[in-house]
């Protein structure tokens, strides 16, 4: 049991991270990823829709959607809860924290559309993990996404000051960053715990 | 009765979702100052940003908080500033309202070039050639390429016989023109003002005798005979100052270059 949940941690923190192995929630990766502070507000909204989404979402699948045979519309369900979760979290953040609040702008409400979020879903139930298997693997993959864009953010917070061709300025160079962190974690590709 | 189920169960869902959100919608409800909404309806609401504030709903929310004068609305002028000075219970300053002037009169056929332009239709692409003035030879004088003319959100400038002209009509003084222009050429004048020297060439009267024959020669006439005192010449370019004109048009039917505007 610790094992499994040791080997799911590490596998979605590092193994398959979701932006550098998945390639998924690419749009918040390069969208808010220009300042510290807005990578990890953002991040931190991700953790708590992941984990949140992974474990209604697990219990309508498993109570609901399987019993009565209707597990096609998984897909379905499944961005209902994405949605409202963020609905959620976004009047939670406009009443408590403005400011983080004003800097997601239009990021947060795109987090119903973050693929990484719809694909923790269907990964659990594409996995048949159990409950605390789903919150897991939600949880962490929310936590490989902010190491992913905390540290891609403090890349470009130091390439605001690099000395390179004007050529690439500005999203060009992001996403020549973004490639080589991704090669870096391809370094990871194959491990296995256990 | 699968099809059946799963419209149940979507739409159990929906609902229930739908008033857990209804019912946070409540909890989480963040007061929005009346004040700010209403200082937004009297603004001009046309996201400007000629007040510095990013747009109109930034500019409310600073008026609300006390941090921003009522009358800097610049497109809703004075109307906008009493209404604002009312909700906020201030007086109303002095809601002065300005209007661009483009400083050039050199029309089509008055104005020597130097080569003919063929390249890209824009003010700011012209000015890379010709060591910063495009083909006239005029470094200062409007090239009527319309870079202005895009700038404006309102309409209001026109490219007329060659040179860029305000339509004061329509002009709010949100100064988009002067921006766009490589040149400088365009300045904030009030929007009262009758006289205005349109020219901008700083050169010396022979000098502009030779390429344009609007341009301002500094011969200091219209300085000699204003009754106001209003007129200085500064570096061989004749200046109003507006403070002091009296909009007696004086100036404009002396002028012997023809280049004080009698926009009024």
């Amino acid at each position: 049991m610790l094992a499994s949940i040791v080997s799911i941690s590490l596998g979605a923190i590092l193994v398959n991270n979701f932006i550098f192995s998945q390639f998924l929630g690419l749009c918040p990766f390069l969208g808010v990823s220009n300042k510290m502070s807005t990578a990890t507000g953002m991040s931190v909204a991700v953790i708590f829709v992941m984990t949140m989404a992974s474990a209604i979402c697990w219990v309508i699948n498993t109570y609901l959607l399987i019993p009565l045979g209707l597990k096609f519309m998984q897909t379905v369900a499944y961005i209902l809860v994405i949605a409202v979760l963020v609905q959620f979290v976004e009047m939670f953040l406009k009443k408590s924290i403005p400011s983080l609040y004003s800097a997601m702008g239009i990021f947060l409400p795109l987090i119903t559309t973050n693929c990484a979020v719809l694909g923790v879903v269907l990964l659990n139930t594409q996995n048949n993990y159990n409950f605390l298997e789903s919150v897991v693997y939600g949880f962490t993959g929310g936590v490989g996404f902010t190491l992913a864009i905390v540290l891609f953010a403090s890349v470009r917070e130091r390439l605001e000051f690099a000395d390179y061709p004007k050529a690439f300025e500005g999203f060009a160079i992001c996403l020549v960053a973004a490639a080589l962190f991704a090669l870096a974690f391809m370094g990871f590709s194959g491990m296995k715990i256990l | 009765m699968t099809v059946l189920w799963a419209i149940i169960i979507l739409g159990a869902l929906g609902l229930l979702f739908g008033i857990l959100l209804a019912i946070a919608g409540k909890v989480f409800a963040v007061e929005v100052d009346p004040k700010e909404q209403a200082v937004l309806a009297a603004c001009a609401g046309a996201n400007c940003g000629a007040c510095g504030y990013p747009g109109c709903a930034g500019y409310a929310a600073a008026v609300a908080r006390g941090e921003a004068p009522t009358n800097a609305c610049v497109p809703g002028g004075a109307d906008s500033a009493a209404k604002i000075a009312e909700i906020m219970g201030v007086e109303a300053g002095e809601g002065e309202k300005y209007v661009a002037f483009v400083r050039c009169s050199g029309i089509c056929g008055h104005t020597k070039e130097k080569f003919d332009y063929e390249g890209l239709d824009s003010c700011i692409g012209a000015t890379r050639l010709g060591g910063g003035s495009g083909a006239n030879i005029c470094a200062a004088g409007c090239m009527g390429f319309g870079d202005c003319v895009r700038a404006c959100p309102f309409d209001a400038m026109h490219i007329v016989d060659g040179i860029a002209r305000v339509d004061r009509s329509k002009c709010v003084g949100c100064m988009k023109c002067a921006e766009a222009c490589p040149k400088n050429l365009i300045t904030k004048v009030p929007a009262s003002s009758t006289d205005v020297v349109a020219c901008n060439s700083h050169d010396k009267g022979p000098a502009v005798m030779k390429y344009c024959d609007f341009g301002c020669i500094a011969c200091q006439k219209c300085k000699r005979e204003c009754p106001a005192d209003a007129i200085t010449v500064d570096n061989f370019l004749a200046v109003i100052d507006q403070s002091k004109c009296v909009h007696c048009g004086h100036c404009a039917e002396i002028c012997p270059r023809h280049c004080i505007s009698d926009v009024g």
